[in-house]
């Protein structure tokens, strides 16, 4: 079964419909798994949530939530979704409690109600419960913010970029966080600017200036990456990436942290290019084969496609 | 004074009230070098940036940036260094001539300074015939090459970017580390924090922050040894989950 079903949905701004925001996407979410929207900032991220939770109309198309049309039945909608949006939007002068409690009565429902649902969240907030939202650090404001979603028990929460500007290792927590919720059946739409952790979802939908690119699990858009993928090293990483942009072999280079990713034109062999590497003077030389990831296939869609590049 | 750093901290500190949020860091920072400055959400790094750049006095300790100290000079510092962020950049309403002339008048350049700099700056860019747009009507990538072009463009000892690449796509992200590569080839000092541990490998070294304090500084591949890893996002990791508050 489909939680979320989108068809066809186009999203349009300015005077003359100019500023194609949605350029009539779709896509499908099965109940209870952990969909990810993946791409940067002005790729239309937000918009496809806004129409998601019935905050915004879509100019083209067809969506539902739970079999709920988003123009037709958007009351019944907005009582079964939970929704955080990208900026920070709880009451910064009502403490933490407050909040909580606020939202609680917003649908007719109380903290108690649901307690066990957000125990494993709230318990790290018990602490601050009476400190203005607004002097919480950026960490507790997400925990507060993903609480106030969840208080009324949705069957769909909507995740607008929950971990931008989250460090490492907060952002692992959070994902662990959204794994024990999908367990206890919620389907959950996350948008994320960080390619790396397209890996926690079930599905992952690529976007870029308003076209979805591809669809598929995380497994499955590496597997689309066809042809081999070289990591090379060497002393001086930018002088490296120079060169290697100047060998004839070369197909394409991007760095990407500790190794350039490298491809290689049909027919040629890595061992030309580290020989050639060798007489532009560089030393401590590696050239392996690796796995590409999804920045990789997010790259590679942008370039062999042209039109995704803005 | 030592000409070959472009910072030097010596116990620098600030308090608020009985919150330590900087504690006693000691650090240079080569003349020339990309130098990562990482650490969890309230690790402290903001508040020791605002004091490297002459916008928040320290409660203790000592620091020069390009020269100048943080206590007498801050007006100086202000002038002679760069700054760059994802959150703070430019001007929207404004066209990107208007932005260059602007920018070029805050960091002190006269008209024939303006015009010259900024000639050179829409070559290397080939923005020459998008003088008179709108910077809101920049795709997001080149508004960001520009935004990093404008800040040096006073030819400062050294460019500060806080968080530089949030948001950017895939492809821009590259591009905008290859113009950081390209700054500091010609000597331009480049201090910059990421949330994108991939971008740690590309420094020369790396401070890493947690709980006010600095835990590891190396280059990334002695780090990597240091704490048995194979990559920054594990080094980070086993010195940020240690952190106390959050």
């Amino acid at each position: 079964m489909n939680s979320i079903s989108v068809k066809d949905v186009g999203k349009y701004y300015g005077r003359k419909n100019e500023t194609v925001a949605l350029d009539k996407i779709s896509l499908e979410v099965s109940a209870g798994s952990i969909f990810g929207l993946i791409g940067p900032d002005g790729a239309g991220k937000t918009s496809l949530f806004r129409i998601l939770t019935t905050l915004l109309l879509p100019d083209a198309g067809e969506a539902s939530v739970q079999g709920f049309d988003v123009v037709k039945d958007y009351k019944e909608i907005r009582k079964i979704v939970g929704y955080m949006p990208g900026k920070f939007s709880l009451y910064q002068d009502l403490s933490v409690r407050e909040n909580l409690h606020f939202f609680a009565t917003l649908f007719k429902t109380t903290i108690e109600a649901n307690y066990e649902l957000i125990r494993d969240i709230y318990s790290q907030l018990e602490p601050f419960n009476n400190r203005r939202a607004g002097a919480l650090s950026g960490g507790m404001k997400q925990k507060l913010a993903l609480c106030c979603a969840l208080v009324h028990k949705p069957e769909v929460l909507f995740l607008d970029e929950p971990t931008t500007g989250v460090d490492a290792v907060s952002r692992k927590e959070f994902w662990a966080m959204l794994k024990r919720l999908k367990q206890q059946g919620i389907t959950i739409f996350v948008s994320t600017p960080y390619m790396d952790e397209a890996t926690m979802c079930d599905r992952i939908a690529l976007i870029q200036g308003g076209k979805i690119m591809s669809i598929n699990t995380p497994y499955g858009l590496l597997e689309e990456y066809s042809s081999p993928l070289w990591g090379v090293r060497a002393d001086n990483m930018y002088q490296t990436y120079l060169d290697v942009l100047q060998y004839p072999a070369v197909s394409q280079c991007h760095t990407f942290g500790a190794y350039h990713h490298v491809r290689l034109r049909e027919g040629a062999a890595a061992e030309g290019l580290e020989s050639y590497l060798q007489t532009k003077g560089h030393s401590e030389i590696e050239i392996k084969i690796i796995s590409p990831t999804v920045e990789d296939r997010f790259i590679d869609l942008m370039q062999t496609e042209n039109k995704y590049l803005i | 004074m030592n000409g070959q750093n472009s910072i030097m901290t010596e116990g620098l500190t600030k308090r608020f009230g009985d919150f330590t949020a900087v504690d006693a860091i000691s650090f240079q920072v080569i003349k020339g070098e990309i130098f990562g400055f990482l650490g969890a959400n309230g690790a402290g790094k903001t508040t020791a940036i605002r004091m490297l750049c002459g916008l928040s006095i320290p409660t203790e300790g000592h620091a020069t940036v390009a020269g100048f100290d943080v206590y007498k000079s801050a007006e100086q510092i202000k002038r002679n260094i760069g700054y760059m962020s994802q959150k703070f950049s430019l001007y929207d309403d404004l066209t990107v001539w208007e932005n260059i002339q602007f920018y070029a008048a805050i960091y002190g350049l006269d008209k024939k300074a303006i015009k010259l700099a900024g000639d050179k700056l829409l070559d290397r860019l080939g923005l020459r015939n998008e003088i008179n747009t709108m910077v809101s009507e920049l795709p997001l990538g080149w508004k960001q090459k520009l935004a990093f072009s404008i800040a040096i463009i006073h030819q400062p000892e050294i460019v500060f970017m806080d968080e530089p690449t949030g948001g950017v796509d895939p492809l821009t992200r590259r591009q905008f580390w290859l113009m950081i590569y390209e700054a500091s080839a010609v000597g331009i000092t480049v201090f910059v924090t990421t949330h994108y541990m991939d971008e740690a490998e590309y420094c020369d070294r790396v401070a890493i922050m947690v709980d006010g304090k600095i835990e590891a500084l190396d280059s990334p591949k002695n780090l990597k040894q240091q704490f048995h890893s194979d990559s920054m996002d594990d080094v980070f990791y086993q010195l940020a989950r240690k952190a106390v508050r959050s």
